[in-house]
């Protein structure tokens, strides 16, 4: 059985990039290390031009998440449908490969007959109940962003919510970009719980540029320093895991 | 938003196709959109002779867990929340595999719809019907999830209600898979997204609200405070506040206790729904089967009840127009004399 962590990113944006790394390259370097990246594309009364767009869809596309445009009003719903559908992506991706590998070479789970698909599913579905998840949530705060952070906020409050009625462990994380010193700031570190954003981002100062691409790679970092950090404790956790199945 | 809008012009089929199975090779003629939703579109399609509703999506995944929903539904004795699921298969289209299912055609106007057109003495009843197979759902471990009026039908020709969107039904215990904020309990501030009895409930509670507030509205305060304030605003409602109230706190255990709370208030209370209009009842007429029966009972108490109102007013014009009239004749007798 699988029981491994599912990683992602989760972007918040409403434009485009225009410092640092090119955000697409950075979107595929997480997706190498197997953590999917998604873009939510928060519109007002603008709307974001072809150029933001493609990126979008490009970064979702390379990091081998979802991407969604929404008005501010449906970001909550948005949200947790996103980072919900990425993670059964995942999953999938997981159950296709173990079943490549029982039925031979290009085998998927919609080549089996409708009928044996069910038993999949449900199989799908429990993962997507149990299994572990870090999401670690990107925050757009270019001076256009504003007005929308208390929306982000209630959207980010809601996905906690969401996820924290599953049965398996989950891990936030929340980067804002561009921060006060540096292209990218940690507002909030690791936790179960996203309560603690509601003092955090009221004291959130929003700045000009928009480096989407150094702010995924800061991101990857600290999902590598967290898991070096893990591996010193995780020596009999893993054990225990394999016991209890 | 976007994605929506791939996904509908993927599987987007016009009216005459013919969509074969590539397992089972049944042949279905598409007629019309029924509609759609956040994972695919229905299409009404001709099999055989029958109408029938398909259910077309790109996304397999999702189709297969809708179809796992549907099976065990069967499976329930005597429960008729759910259409009846009739075949699964995939479509081989210009455009791709696409996974279908077709699942008996549930006709007739949504909830609001229904209680507009014949009148809110129906509400009740309908509500006394969702709780009952909510109750069956329950009892088989399921939660209905995604519990809103454009997922309720009631069909005819005795009305039942019928819900035809399975996408949000999940296990209980675990995440609530699909919901809508207005009727979602962790959007009001109210509960958890944990799929329990009292998740839908909730639901319930609101589709009540709903009645009367067609157009729903958006939360501001959040919380208990704003929705108490809702219910106090409307004079429907206000008989039925006991009954919300507790199911928007999830303090009942079960569908039934639910249920019976309600029951009770709408045979205690004679005042519910004053201004309806009772002609509904009357065009069933001769032939109404005992499930009918119950309700005809409550317009037709309530009809005389106005009748004694409308003589009693009667009869004060008349004793006042013959006061008048005396003393009237008696100025004048004074004034002879």
């Amino acid at each position: 059985m699988y029981t491994g962590k599912i990683r992602q990113i989760l972007l918040i944006t409403d434009g485009c990039s225009n410092q640092g790394e090119d955000p697409i390259a950075m979107a595929a370097l997480a997706k190498e290390q197997g953590i999917s990246v998604n873009v939510i594309g928060v519109m007002e009364q603008d709307v974001i031009d072809e150029k933001g767009m493609t990126e979008i869809e490009g970064i979702a596309m390379s990091g081998g998440g979802v991407s969604q445009i929404v008005y501010a009003q449906q970001l909550s719903q948005t949200v947790q449908m996103v980072t919900r559908k990425a993670m059964t992506q995942t999953i999938q991706g997981v159950v296709n490969r173990e079943l490549q590998q029982i039925l031979g070479r290009s085998q998927t789970i919609e080549d089996l007959p409708p009928e044996k698909r069910g038993e999949v599913m449900e199989v799908v579905d429990e993962l997507g109940e149990t299994v572990e998840l870090e999401v670690l949530i990107l925050v757009d705060t270019s001076a256009s962003m504003k007005h929308k952070l208390p929306t982000v906020k209630e959207a980010l409050l809601d996905l906690s919510l969401s996820l924290n009625a599953r049965t398996g462990d989950n891990q936030f994380a929340v980067f804002v970009f561009p921060g006060k010193k540096n292209d990218v700031e940690k507002i909030l570190d690791w936790t179960p719980k996203l309560q603690s954003l509601t003092s955090i981002f009221s004291q959130l100062t929003t700045g000009g540029i928009t480096p989407t691409g150094p702010a995924i790679r800061t991101a990857l970092t600290s999902f590598n320093s967290k898991r070096s950090l893990r591996s010193l404790l995780t020596g009999d956790d893993e054990s225990f895991l394999e016991e209890s199945m | 938003m976007m994605m929506n809008h791939s996904l509908k012009s993927r599987c987007k089929v016009s009216p005459g196709s013919i969509i074969t199975g590539k397992w089972h090779s049944n042949k279905y003629t598409v007629l019309k959109e029924l509609g759609f939703g956040a994972n695919g579109i229905v299409y009404l399609a001709k099999f055989k002779n029958t109408q029938v509703a398909l259910k077309m999506s790109d996304n397999g995944m999702s189709i297969t867990s809708e179809v796992n929903v549907l099976r065990s539904f069967a499976k329930v004795q005597g429960s008729t929340l759910g259409p009846s699921l009739l075949d699964v298969d995939d479509w081989n289209s210009k455009q791709g595999q696409i996974s279908f299912y077709a699942m008996e055609y549930i006709q007739g106007p949504d909830l609001l719809t229904f209680i507009q057109r014949k009148g809110k003495s129906w509400s009740t009843v309908l509500f006394l019907q969702l709780l009952n197979d909510l109750n069956k759902l329950h009892e088989n471990g399921w939660v209905f999830g995604d519990l809103k009026p454009e997922n309720l039908i009631v069909t005819g020709p005795t009305p039942k209600i019928r819900c035809i969107d399975v996408g949000g039904t999940t296990l209980q215990g675990r995440a609530i898979k699909e919901f809508t904020e207005f009727y979602d309990r962790g959007y009001w501030g109210l509960g958890s997204r944990k799929a329990d009895r009292a998740y839908d409930l909730f639901a319930v509670a609101m589709i009540m609200i709903n009645t009367a507030y067609p157009k729903r509205f958006n939360k501001t305060t959040g919380g208990i405070l704003q929705l108490r304030e809702a219910i106090r605003k409307q004079k429907d409602l206000l008989p039925l506040e006991k009954v919300i109230v507790k199911a928007l706190h999830g303090q009942y255990s079960n569908a039934l206790q639910m249920r019976t709370e309600l029951l009770s208030l709408v045979m205690d209370n004679k005042n519910i729904h004053p201004e309806n209009k009772p002609p509904v009842t009357r065009t069933k007429g001769s032939h109404q089967t005992q499930k009918v029966n119950q309700p005809v009972k409550q317009p037709r108490s309530r009809q005389t009840y106005r009748r004694r109102k409308k003589k009693s007013r009667w009869f004060e014009t008349i004793s006042i127009t013959i006061f008048i009239a005396l003393l009237y004749v008696l100025y004048i007798f004074q004034k002879l004399l």
